[in-house]
C-alpha cells in the first residue's frame, strides 16, 4: 500500500478492524460527558513493534509485539478525568468513558458537535514498514553490517553490541469538538554500542540514528557503517582520556546531539502547563530578554522524517513552527488543549503522550536553534582555554529553580585555540533563564541530531529531536576532577 | 495483609488466568517449540492530584498484557500482545516461532535446571486488598491534607505541584515447559506532596511522601506536608558553593542512588561483557570496611520482594559485599552460564524481552552513628539532598553530577546550596566510605543510611 494511503486510510484501519462507526465515538462521548464535563476526547492506539539485539556477533534476541488501547479524557475547568482500556469492545470503552466522567458533577450539559475528519496534510513520513520476512532478513543484515563494521574498526574493539527497534502506530482521535483525526506514526531506531580495551582500561562509546523512517533511511543515509565508526571510534578516543577540569570555564559545544542543552535549559521551562501553575522559572517572562540577541530558539514538529515530527500532536491538532525564543527575547510557550484554554492562548500542538494509558500534555517535538554566522573554525581559534564539548549523553532540569544539568560523553581541552587532548566524561551544570545569555558566539553549521532522543516527564517517553551550531558559552560550571 | 504467595478464594486464579499461561505453553510445544515460556501481569491503578485545594487529575484503570518465549533448541525469541483471544494467542506463537528461526544458536541460551525451579515459601506481606479498595473520594481527601498540610507550614510556600494519591495493586504469572506454574499479587499506595516556596523572587521546590503496601501503614498526609514543606523551605536562598575537594555526605534518600550504581555493577550482564570496574574482582576488596551489601529477595514487605524471580526460581538472599569484599554477582540463569555460576535467583523480566537482572531488596547494612553525628565531625564539606542527571560510567566508574543541598561548615548545615556538580570515581568513592550512618528505611526496592565519602571533587564557582 503506498504510504499516503496508509496515512489517510489509519480512520479506516480501526473502523474496519473493530467494526466501529463515527456514530460509536459519539455515543462513548456523550457518555464521558454525561455528568458535566466541558470537553471530552478519545484516544485509539495500535502499536506493532518489533526489535533485534546483536551482540557477541550473535542475533541473541528478538522479538515482535502488539499493544492496543483506547484512552478516554474528560476535562472540567483544569481538572481532568483519565480512564483507559485495553480492551476495544464497546461495554469496556463505554465504562472507561463513565469512570473518565467523574471529574465533573453535574448534569450533562455539553452537546456533542457532529464528528468531522479534519482534512490532513501530506504526510510528513511518507514510508511503510511491514512486518515481513524479507524485511526481517533486511533489518538482520544491518545488523550484522553494523557488527562487522565496529570489529574491524580497530583490534582494540572488544565488545559490540548492535539493535534494531522499530514500531508502527496508528492512531485515531475523536472529541467532542468535532475533531475526528487519525495518523499512521512510523519510527526507527538503531544503536551500536562499542567497548575498547588498552591494557587495563576499558572505555566505551555509542552512536545512534533513525526517524520515522524505513529501512531505505539505514541503507543510503545513515548506514551501519557510519554508526559502527562513530560508536567505535568514540570508545578508542575515550582510552587516551585525561580527568576533566572541574570550575566556571568557557564550554564550545560541537553542532547536532549537543542541542540537549536547549530541550534541558530552556526547552521544559517553555511548556506551557509549568506556566500556566507559575511554578516554572520561566514564568512570566514573555517578551523579556532570556538570551543573548543572536540566539533564535524554536520548536519544530513539521520536519520530515524526524524522530520529534508528527503530523498532528496526540490530540489531534497539526504541529507547527514555534518560535519559543527569538533574537534573545522570550516569545512563547509550547501548548496543548488543557493549557492553552486556560491562558487564552492558540494550540501550538505540542499536546503529547506515551501511550492510550497516559494523560496528553505539553511536550517538546524537536527542538533547535537557528544558525549564526560564525565559523565554527574561528569559534574554536577565538578560546584560549576552555572545553569543547562534542557528544552527550542525558540530561535533567530542575523547571521551578531553572537548574540544569547535561553529561558529556566525549569533549576536548582547547588550548590556545586548538583542540588538544580528548577528557573524561563529565557532567556541565547552570541556570535555564540565564544561560543563554552567556552564549557569546552562534556558528554557521546548524546541525540537528541523527535520532536518538528519549524524552522523560512525569514517567512518560516520548521521542524527541535536538540541534543546534557550534556555540561558544562563555561560562559553564564542568563537573570534572581535576583541579 | 494476605500473603501474596498462596492463593485465596478472594483473589485466586479462579478467572482462568493461569492455566491460560499454562496452555500456551503447550501450545508452543505443539507448534514446535523445544521450550516455552509465558508471562502475564494484570494491574490496576488510582490516581488523584489535588493542586492549590482544587481536584485536578483523576485517573483509574486496568489492564493486562501477556508475554511469550519460545526455544528452538538454542535459538529464542519473544512476542507480547494485550489480545487475550485465543487466535491472537496462536499468531503471536507462530510469530516467536518464526522469528526464532533467524536466531543464533546461543549456546548459554535455555530455561533454567529443573532443580533450580522453585519458590520462595514464606508470608512476603506485599499484598493487602485494602489498596485496590481505596475509593476516588477517601484518595482525593488524602493528597488534599497533605497538599493542605504542606502549604499552612509557611507563608513562603504559596503555589505547588500539588499532593498526590496513588494506589495499586499487580498480579504476576509465570509458567514454562518445565512444569513451573505460579502467580503472586503485590500492592502499592503512597501520598505525596509537592511544595514551592518563593523568596526574592527565587522559587525551589522539594518533595516527600510516604509508601506502603497497605494503606493503613502509610504515615499521615500531615505528617508528609509537614516533611515536604520543611525541605522545600531549607533550599530558599540556595548558592553556589567554591570549587573545593572536600568530605561529600549523601543524605540517605541519593545514597539509595549509590545502591543502583553498586547493582549495575554487579550485574551479571555487565559482568559477562566485562562493562563494569568490578568486572573480574571476585574475592577481591573492593569498598571500605564497613561496607556490607546485601539484596534480600524475599524480605518480608520489602517492595522488591516476590516468591520467585523472572525465570520460576526461587528468591533468596545473597550477600554481594561482606566488609567491603566482592562476594557475589547478582545473576540470571543466561548470565550465570556466561560465567560458569548459578543463577542467584535475579532474573527480571519484561514482557517483550528475555530475562534481564533485576535486584529484589537491596541495602546497605547501617552502621552506628545518627546522620547528625556524622555531619558534626565534619569541619567543611557538602551535605547532598538531591541529584539531577545520570552522569555515571559504570565501565570506568567516572562518576560527576549535579546536586542541591547544604554547604557543612564546623560540623553545622551553614547554607542551602545549588547549581554544583560531585565527582569521582565509584572505583575510588567506594574504598573511602569513611562512616555509615545507622538511618536505613526502607522507602523502595533499594535502600542506603547516610554516608560520608571523602576525596569527591565539588565544583561550582
Amino acid at each position: 500500500m503506498p504510504a499516503e494511503s496508509l496515512h489517510r486510510d489509519a480512520r479506516r484501519f480501526f473502523f474496519e478492524r473493530y467494526g466501529m462507526t463515527s456514530a460509536d465515538l459519539e455515543r462513548y462521548l456523550a457518555a464521558a460527558l454525561d455528568r458535566g464535563g466541558d470537553f471530552a476526547d478519545l484516544y485509539f492506539e495500535y502499536q506493532s513493534t518489533s526489535s533485534l539485539l546483536m551482540e557477541e556477533s550473535l542475533l541473541k534476541s528478538a522479538n515482535q509485539g502488539i499493544s492496543v488501547g483506547v484512552g478516554v479524557r474528560v476535562l472540567a475547568g483544569e481538572r481532568t478525568g483519565y480512564a483507559y482500556s485495553d480492551d476495544l469492545a464497546p461495554e469496556k470503552i463505554l465504562r472507561a468513558a463513565e469512570t473518565a466522567a467523574h471529574i465533573a458533577s453535574g448534569p450533562a450539559r455539553t452537546h456533542i458537535v457532529g464528528l468531522r475528519e479534519v482534512p490532513s496534510r501530506a504526510t510528513l513520513y511518507p514510508v511503510v514498514m511491514a512486518p515481513t520476512d524479507a524485511e526481517l532478513m533486511a533489518k538482520l543484515a544491518l545488523v550484522e553490517r553494523a557488527d562487522r563494521a565496529a570489529r574491524a574498526y580497530d583490534p582494540r574493539i572488544e565488545q559490540v553490541r548492535v539493535s534494531y527497534a522499530d514500531e508502527v502506530k496508528w492512531v485515531l482521535i475523536a472529541a467532542s469538538d468535532g475533531t475526528e483525526a487519525a495518523d499512521y506514526q512510523p519510527l526507527a531506531r538503531m544503536g551500536v554500542f562499542c567497548l575498547a580495551r588498552d591494557g587495563a582500561s576499558v572505555q566505551r562509546g555509542n552512536s545512534g540514528g533513525g526517524g520515522r523512517v524505513d529501512l531505505s533511511f539505514f541503507e543510503q543515509r545513515l548506514t551501519p557503517e557510519e554508526l559502527a565508526g562513530q560508536a567505535a571510534r568514540e570508545a578508542i578516543q575515550q582510552l587516551q582520556a585525561r580527568e576533566c577540569p572541574a570550575g566556571e570555564m568557557t564550554v564550545v559545544l560541537g553542532p547536532g546531539w549537543p542541542g540537549v542543552l536547549l530541550h534541558e535549559a530552556i526547552g521544559h521551562g517553555l511548556e506551557a502547563d509549568f506556566n500556566r501553575k507559575k511554578t516554572s522559572a520561566f514564568s512570566g517572562l514573555v517578551g523579556q530578554r532570556v538570551a543573548s540577541p543572536i540566539c533564535t530558539v524554536v520548536d519544530d514538529g513539521t520536519l520530515p522524517g524526524r524522530r520529534g515530527s508528527l503530523n498532528m500532536d496526540d490530540e489531534g491538532a497539526p504541529t507547527q513552527c514555534t518560535a519559543l525564543i527569538e533574537n534573545g527575547v522570550l516569545r512563547g510557550y509550547m501548548q496543548d488543549r488543557l493549557s492553552a484554554g486556560v491562558m487564552g492562548a492558540h494550540a501550538t500542538g505540542n499536546g503529547r503522550r506515551q501511550s492510550y494509558a497516559h494523560m496528553p500534555m505539553p511536550r517538546m517535538t524537536n527542538t533547535y536553534m537557528l544558525p549564526g554566522e560564525d565559523d565554527p573554525q574561528e569559534i574554536l581559534r577565538g578560546v584560549k582555554k576552555g572545553l569543547y564539548a562534542v557528544n552527550f549523553g542525558g540530561g535533567q532540569v530542575d523547571i521551578t529553580n531553572g537548574k540544569f544539568v547535561f553529561s558529556a560523553s566525549e569533549s576536548y581541552l582547547i588550548e590556545d585555540g586548538k583542540i588538544t587532548a580528548p577528557v573524561r566524561g563529565a557532567t556541565l551544570i547552570g541556570n535555564g533563564p540565564d544561560v543563554l545569555t552567556r552564549v557569546s558566539r552562534v556558528g554557521n553549521d546548524l546541525k540537528l541530531d541523527q535520532g536518538i532522543g528519549m524524552c522523560g516527564k512525569e514517567g512518560q517517553w516520548v521521542p524527541v529531536g535536538v540541534g543546534i551550531p557550534t556555540v561558544q558559552i562563555d561560562r559553564l560550571t564542568v563537573g570534572g576532577t581535576a583541579g | 495483609m494476605t500473603d501474596g504467595n498462596h492463593k485465596d478464594a478472594a483473589h485466586g486464579d479462579s478467572d482462568g488466568l493461569l492455566e491460560l499461561a499454562q496452555r500456551i505453553v503447550a501450545e508452543a510445544q505443539r507448534r514446535g517449540a523445544s521450550g516455552a515460556e509465558c508471562v502475564m501481569r494484570e494491574g490496576r491503578e488510582l490516581s488523584a492530584t489535588v493542586r492549590l485545594a482544587e481536584v485536578e487529575q483523576l485517573k483509574q484503570a486496568g489492564g493486562k498484557s501477556l508475554g511469550i518465549r519460545v526455544f528452538l533448541g538454542q535459538r529464542s525469541a519473544s512476542t507480547y500482545t494485550s489480545d487475550f483471544s485465543w487466535p491472537a494467542v496462536t499468531q503471536m506463537i507462530d510469530s516467536a516461532l518464526g522469528i526464532a528461526r533467524i536466531a543464533s544458536e546461543d549456546p548459554a541460551a535455555g530455561l533454567p535446571q529443573p532443580e533450580e525451579l522453585g519458590r520462595w515459601e514464606g508470608d512476603l506481606g506485599i499484598y493487602s486488598p485494602a489498596a485496590a479498595r481505596v475509593d476516588t473520594d477517601a484518595g482525593v481527601d488524602l493528597a488534599r491534607r497533605a497538599e493542605a498540610a504542606a502549604l499552612a507550614a509557611d507563608p513562603r510556600l504559596r503555589n505547588s505541584e500539588g499532593g498526590s494519591f496513588e494506589a495499586g495493586e499487580g498480579r504476576r504469572i509465570f509458567a514454562n515447559s518445565l512444569g513451573f506454574a505460579g502467580e503472586y499479587r503485590r500492592s502499592s499506595c503512597s501520598i505525596a506532596a509537592v511544595p514551592i516556596a518563593e523568596e526574592d523572587g527565587k522559587m525551589q521546590r522539594d518533595y516527600w511522601y510516604t509508601v506502603a503496601h497497605d494503606p493503613a501503614r502509610l504515615d499521615s498526609p500531615e505528617e508528609v506536608g509537614r516533611i515536604a514543606a520543611q525541605r522545600t523551605l531549607r533550599r530558599l536562598g540556595a548558592r553556589k558553593a567554591p570549587t573545593a575537594r572536600v568530605p561529600v555526605v549523601f543524605d540517605s534518600l541519593v545514597a539509595r542512588s549509590l545502591l543502583d550504581q553498586i547493582f549495575t555493577a554487579v550485574s551479571g550482564e555487565s559482568i559477562y561483557r566485562g562493562a563494569s570496574f568490578l568486572a573480574g574482582k571476585l574475592g577481591e576488596l573492593v569498598a571500605a570496611s564497613g561496607v556490607t551489601v546485601v539484596d534480600d529477595g524475599p524480605r518480608p514487605g520489602g517492595f522488591g520482594s516476590a516468591p520467585f524471580d523472572g525465570e520460576g526460581v526461587a528468591k533468596r538472599r545473597t550477600v554481594v559485599l561482606q566488609n567491603g569484599r566482592l562476594e557475589s554477582y547478582l545473576l540470571n540463569c543466561y548470565t550465570a552460564r556466561k560465567l560458569g555460576l548459578r543463577t542467584t535467583g535475579n532474573a527480571s523480566r519484561g514482557l517483550a524481552d528475555a530475562p534481564g537482572v533485576g535486584y529484589g531488596n537491596l541495602y546497605l547494612e547501617p552502621g552506628t552513628q545518627t546522620p547528625e553525628e556524622l555531619i558534626a565531625g565534619i569541619p567543611q564539606g557538602l551535605f547532598v539532598t538531591e541529584f539531577i542527571g545520570s552522569g555515571v560510567n559504570i565501565v570506568t566508574g567516572d562518576y560527576s553530577r549535579g546536586a542541591s543541598g547544604m554547604w557543612i561548615e564546623n560540623g553545622q548545615l551553614a547554607y542551602p546550596v545549588e547549581e554544583i556538580t560531585v565527582a569521582g570515581n565509584l572505583k575510588d568513592m567506594l574504598k573511602q566510605i569513611v562512616a555509615v550512618g545507622n538511618d536505613l528505611k526502607f522507602r523502595s526496592a533499594a535502600a542506603a543510611p547516610t554516608l560520608v565519602i571523602e576525596g569527591m571533587t565539588v565544583a561550582g564557582r
